[in-house]
């Protein structure tokens, strides 16, 4: 399982914030994506999942190898922590949560409603979500955000065992993790030019 | 899909969830008619079918900014969507699951209410019958129309008025079926219809659902 992305453009509410972004990412490596505020790692991410279609470039892997982790952990706060992850461990029908909860250091709070967890708390049940959906490429968008040092160190050692198993992991992140194998990719140099088209108007052309 | 049914009623019955929302609200809308129009029986019986199919359906309009709106606000529609479920079941799923939980509740309360406006007693049946046949189509045409508004800000509001005219020939095939029952016609033609219109919906609207949700998302 190897992702490659060739030549990727992408676009946020109609204009072109990324083009000609092209790596690779084999199976059992990790890749950091770096840049300021607003260069377009979020946009790329959403793009890899398939939740927004690419304006050029060709991505090797289907979205459906994908597992893809946002901002916002999808979480329902009426559910308990077990039946927020066996609702996703269900859908994907993947491994129980027992080994999800485990990792995660979940297990004390499984029969707490998820909107009496802490943020931190609240983060490492969304990180969980990956580990239940057993996909071999996983897309994290600031994975870390709200997590103590512990928690990261949670989170990295998860990562660790996903690509022992032969998986891949795109992130991200401000933060250094502590994760020394990672690649780091730059996004900065691909920032797309703006267009020399200053009489256009998209609403009359 | 079936882990997705089930996530929405426990959703719906817990604490917050609008469960009973709008059974409360066609109960006090029903009540309030006789105190507004008098207790004239025979009066009550006339309007009684065409009062219980509007009390329905704006019942039913109350919760549908709910499907599509908490599940986009925390994240969870993003993540449905990049899911192994395909889009077109997702919201199929959840326009089934809007029904369990207004849908059939009203359908099963209605005759009850139909006491209070003295229906005629030929007509309970086709009354239930009519609304277990329309309230599904109820359910999927304002799921399509919570697809195109989610993500709006106060989109609630827009929802309705995308929603009502789409309800109009459920609502005009659905008190002519109990207009006719009550009064002993033939029930053929608006019940073909009403079953007609639930069927196509079903068929069509899911797609076009998904369709407005990936936009959306994006």
């Amino acid at each position: 399982m190897e992702l490659v992305v060739e030549d990727l453009a992408c676009a946020r509410g109609g204009v072109a914030v990324l083009e000609g972004v092209s790596f690779s990412l084999a199976g059992g490596r990790a890749l950091v994506l770096r840049g300021p505020n607003g260069c377009g790692k979020t946009t790329l991410l959403r793009t890899l999942a398939g939740l927004q279609p690419p304006l050029a470039g060709r991505v090797s892997v289907a979205p459906e190898a994908i597992a893809y982790a946002a901002h916002a952990d999808g979480l329902k706060p009426t559910l308990t922590v077990a039946e927020n992850l066996a609702f996703w461990a269900q859908v994907y029908g993947g491994p129980g949560i027992g080994a999800a909860l485990e990792a995660m250091n979940l297990g004390e709070l499984s029969g707490r409603q998820a909107q009496n967890l802490s943020a931190g708390q609240k983060r490492r049940l969304g990180l969980a979500r990956l580990v239940v959906a057993a996909r071999p490429v996983w897309v994290l968008d600031e994975p870390t955000v709200s997590l103590d040092a512990a928690s990261v160190a949670l989170f990295v050692a998860v990562v660790r065992r996903h690509l022992a198993g032969g998986g891949a992991a795109l992130m991200a992140t401000h933060i250094d993790l502590g994760l020394k194998e990672a690649e780091v990719l730059e996004l900065a140099p691909y920032r797309a030019q703006p267009r020399q088209n200053g009489a256009f108007d998209e609403a009359f052309a | 899909m079936l882990a997705l049914f089930l996530r929405d009623l426990r959703l719906a019955v817990r604490a917050g969830g609008g469960f009973g929302l709008g059974l409360a609200f066609f109960l006090l809308l029903v009540v309030l008619v006789p105190l507004g129009v008098g207790p004239e029986g025979a009066v009550l019986a006339m309007i009684a079918p065409g009062i219980l199919w509007v009390g329905a359906l704006l019942a039913c309009l109350l919760s549908l900014d709910r499907i599509f709106a908490l599940d986009y606000e925390d994240g969870s529609l993003d993540l449905l969507a990049t899911a192994p479920i395909p889009m077109e079941g997702v919201v199929t799923v959840k326009a089934l699951a809007h029904w369990v939980t207004t849908g059939l509740p009203l359908t099963l309360i209605a005759p009850l209410l139909g006491v209070l406006l003295s229906l005629p007693a030929p007509a309970y049946g086709w009354l239930v019958l009519s609304l277990a046949l329309g309230t599904p189509a109820l359910s999927v045409i304002g799921t399509f129309g919570a697809a195109l508004t989610v993500g709006l800000r106060r989109g609630g509001l827009l929802l309705s008025l995308l929603v009502l005219p789409l309800y109009v020939p459920t609502l005009v095939f659905g008190a002519e079926l109990v207009r006719r029952g009550a009064e002993g016609l033939a029930v053929g033609t608006p019940l073909a219809l009403l079953a007609g219109i639930t069927l196509g919906a079903f068929a069509l609207l899911p797609f076009a659902s998904a369709a407005a949700i990936r936009i959306n998302l994006r």
